[in-house]
């Protein structure tokens, strides 16, 4: 049974984390890291529940959530790929300015109470025993986030468009040579990516919390961007990745009501570790392949 | 490849950067003090008759922001008695703020405004007040909640175990399992007091009950809060009560999943219209304006609030807050009693003896500890499962 209660903790708690992983994914495949993801999600978040509160609507919120993460990773991309400033000095940056920015347009929205999205248990599946409730029992954006995976996989992998996208990371003269402008593949995927990470934020303020408190994300967005190197960009591995942090952090608070004696502090650091071992582990791996233009500013040549 | 090696140290770079950082509290990105006043200069005089009076400002800091249905929310509408009290002295104050040196930057902006009473009220702004107080003589500060204080701080604070003791009498009546949980931030004493008060409120009605503890190591993170509220209720919890600076989320989610649950702070029971119990409440308003008085007047020195002052139950500085509809009668009757007897004093919550996780005895037989000696608590009473960090 606390097998079962961990790995639905997984789920429950790694699903924001997971939807940025996969937005970052897509950014990264295109040769941008985006450290502002943090700075997306809280957008995200504040938006989502700021609609959500207007509207009485979460699908909306969800919508305008994705949109205002969008808004901030365009700032990202802007500086990025129009102005050539360095990737990660930006991605940082941009991190603060997301925290400050929704800080204080959120200080209304402290109090606010909203319906929100709620866990809908699936008729039929719910019933499988112990998988039934660890899979099926979860709010709407849980279950579209886990079909976004295979989706993911099959864009990016399996067609034209993900042929571009992964040129654009790899190789970009190839893209020129074939009539499509690099720049304009980056800036799609940067703000793609800034809208997923939208949505896990939003996913975090109107699914799973219900509430909008400034800097509510935790450090979740820094934990995405990490996982996307542990998964090796590949978009099946960074939801196992962001399910491994969830059952972390749904782990330390079982094994604490076990009465065991192990010091809290320790285990506030077990998610953090446990996603740093995992790093070290594939930094070591041969078979991890890095898009070969990340990091890079495409200014023509490739510079960087 | 090395730039693979390059982004990811980076990367490990920024994760412990974070870790840093949501360690301890946010950066101070909004603080919503007042423009500064363009007050002139005032003498520097530190008699004691002088101490905290003349100034044109009162400054008030929050570590959390003034709406969050909690600890910093109840702070707050003391400082606007203050302002209705008072309406020539601005009210200055500070959302936000730091445990950090920020909140000394904070205080010495508002000294520099006017202010010749401040009031930190966090926890761990008592050293940065502190620090402060020592530079600036004439100005008087009343921390919230401090072991500690100097000549021209003082600490107030409320006996919050009272209410929660009651509360947790309430809560063993009305829970069906015998489970309750507690999700708290961090093993302060002042945590460790509420949990065990909680405790043995819920033991005189049902001696098996017990009280499983969840540390979060934040004041307010909704996503960990949900978390912790979600995997207490899994482990077969059925009312569910917390220590943390905001609550919404544990309340709600709490509601959803059909769990009771007892809040703390402030009034939630709107958030939670079938399973709110009761909850243990901050009555800061007159407390604060008596507070401003008595500096303004220059009383400071050697008035109760020079030194460590505990409002009570008695004192109406503490509540226990309104029952849910869905308490019986001959609970909240029950409960009631028990509120007279503590009033009157026949009832003693940490009356002797007290035992801790261990079985070894903290309070002995007949022994009645100080309100000191209970701030001082390391350790949490038999029931409470869940450990400290030694």
């Amino acid at each position: 049974m606390i097998l079962a209660d961990i790995l639905t903790g997984a789920i429950r708690s790694g699903t924001s984390v997971m939807l940025a992983s996969q937005g970052e994914l897509v950014s990264e495949r295109a040769g941008v890291i985006n450290l502002g993801t943090e700075g997306s999600m809280l957008g995200g978040a504040l938006g989502g529940f700021a609609v959500t509160v207007w509207t009485g609507n979460p699908w909306l919120g969800a919508l305008a959530g994705g949109l205002c993460g969008l808004l901030i990773a365009s700032i990202h991309a802007f500086l990025v790929l129009s102005c050539g400033a360095n990737q990660l000095a930006t991605g940082l940056t941009i991190m603060f300015f997301g925290m400050g920015v929704t800080a204080f347009f959120g200080r209304g929205f402290v109090s606010e109470q909203i319906v929100g999205f709620n866990p809908v248990a699936l008729p039929l599946l719910s019933d499988i025993p112990f998988l039934g409730p660890i899979l099926f029992n979860h709010d709407p954006l849980t279950y579209l986030s886990i079909l976004l995976v295979p989706l993911l996989w099959y864009v990016i992998f399996r067609t034209r468009i993900g042929i571009m996208l992964r040129t654009a990371g790899e190789r970009e003269e190839v893209l020129f040579a074939s009539g499509i402008n690099p720049k304009l593949v980056r800036y799609l995927a940067v703000l793609a990516g800034g809208f997923l990470a939208g949505i896990g934020g939003a996913q975090l303020s109107i699914a799973y919390t219900h509430a909008w408190v400034e800097n509510m994300t935790a450090g979740r967005g820094v934990v995405a961007v990490a996982l996307v190197i542990f998964a090796s960009w590949k978009p099946a591995r960074a939801m196992l990745g962001a399910y491994l942090f969830g059952a972390a952090q749904a782990l330390q608070l079982t094994v604490q009501q076990q009465g065991y004696a192990i010091s809290p502090f320790f285990l506030f650091m077990v998610p953090y570790l446990l996603t740093l071992l995992a790093l070290l582990i594939v930094e070591r791996r041969k078979s991890s392949r890095t898009p070969e233009a990340l990091g890079k500013v495409f200014a023509g040549e490739g510079s960087g | 490849m090395k730039m693979k090696r390059r982004a990811s140290s980076v990367l490990l770079g920024a994760l412990a950067l974070i870790m840093l950082i949501t360690g301890c509290s946010q950066p101070g990105s909004n603080s919503s003090s007042s423009p500064s006043g363009g007050s002139s200069e005032t003498p520097s005089a530190s008699a004691d008759a002088s101490m905290g009076t003349g100034g044109s400002a009162v400054g008030f800091i929050f570590v959390g922001t003034k709406d969050d249905y909690g600890y910093n929310q109840a702070a707050y509408l003391g400082s606007v008695a203050v302002e209705e009290a008072y309406p020539d002295l601005k009210v200055l104050r500070a959302e936000n703020v730091p445990e950090t040196a920020e909140a000394e930057r904070v205080m010495e902006q508002m000294i520099k405004d006017g202010a010749k009473i401040i009031f930190p009220t966090s926890y761990g702004h008592l050293e940065p007040a502190l620090n402060v107080a020592k530079r600036h003589p004439d100005v008087v500060f009343f921390h919230q909640g401090g072991l500690k204080t100097s000549t021209n701080v003082g600490t107030y604070f409320g006996t919050i175990w009272e209410p929660v003791y009651l509360a947790g009498v309430a809560a063993g009546k009305m829970s069906k399992t015998g489970k309750l949980g507690y999700i708290v931030s961090v093993p302060i004493p002042q945590v460790l007091l509420n949990v065990n008060a909680f405790t043995l409120g819920a033991r005189s009605v049902n001696p098996d009950a017990t009280t499983s503890v969840v540390f979060t190591g934040s004041w307010c993170d909704p996503g960990q809060q949900a978390n912790a509220a979600n995997s207490l209720i899994d482990g077969g919890v059925d009312v569910l009560s917390l220590h943390q600076d905001c609550m919404k989320t544990v309340i709600e989610t709490a509601e959803r999943r059909g769990v009771m649950t007892v809040g703390y702070h402030a009034d939630a029971s709107s958030l939670a219209p079938n399973g709110w119990i009761t909850g243990s409440l901050w009555n800061w308003p007159e407390l604060f304006v008596e507070m401003v008085k008595t500096a303004q007047d220059g009383q400071f020195k050697g008035s109760k609030f020079d030194g460590k002052y505990r409002g009570t139950l008695a004192d109406n500085v503490v509540q226990l807050g309104s029952f849910g509809a869905n308490v019986p009668a001959d609970v909240v009757q029950y409960v009631e009693d028990q509120k007279k007897a503590l009033l009157d004093g026949t009832l003693l919550p940490f009356a002797g003896p007290v035992k801790d996780q261990s079985g070894g005895v903290r309070i002995a037989e007949g022994e009645t500890p100080t309100v000191e000696q209970l701030e001082g608590s390391d350790y949490l009473v038999e029931g409470v499962i869940g450990s400290i960090p030694k």
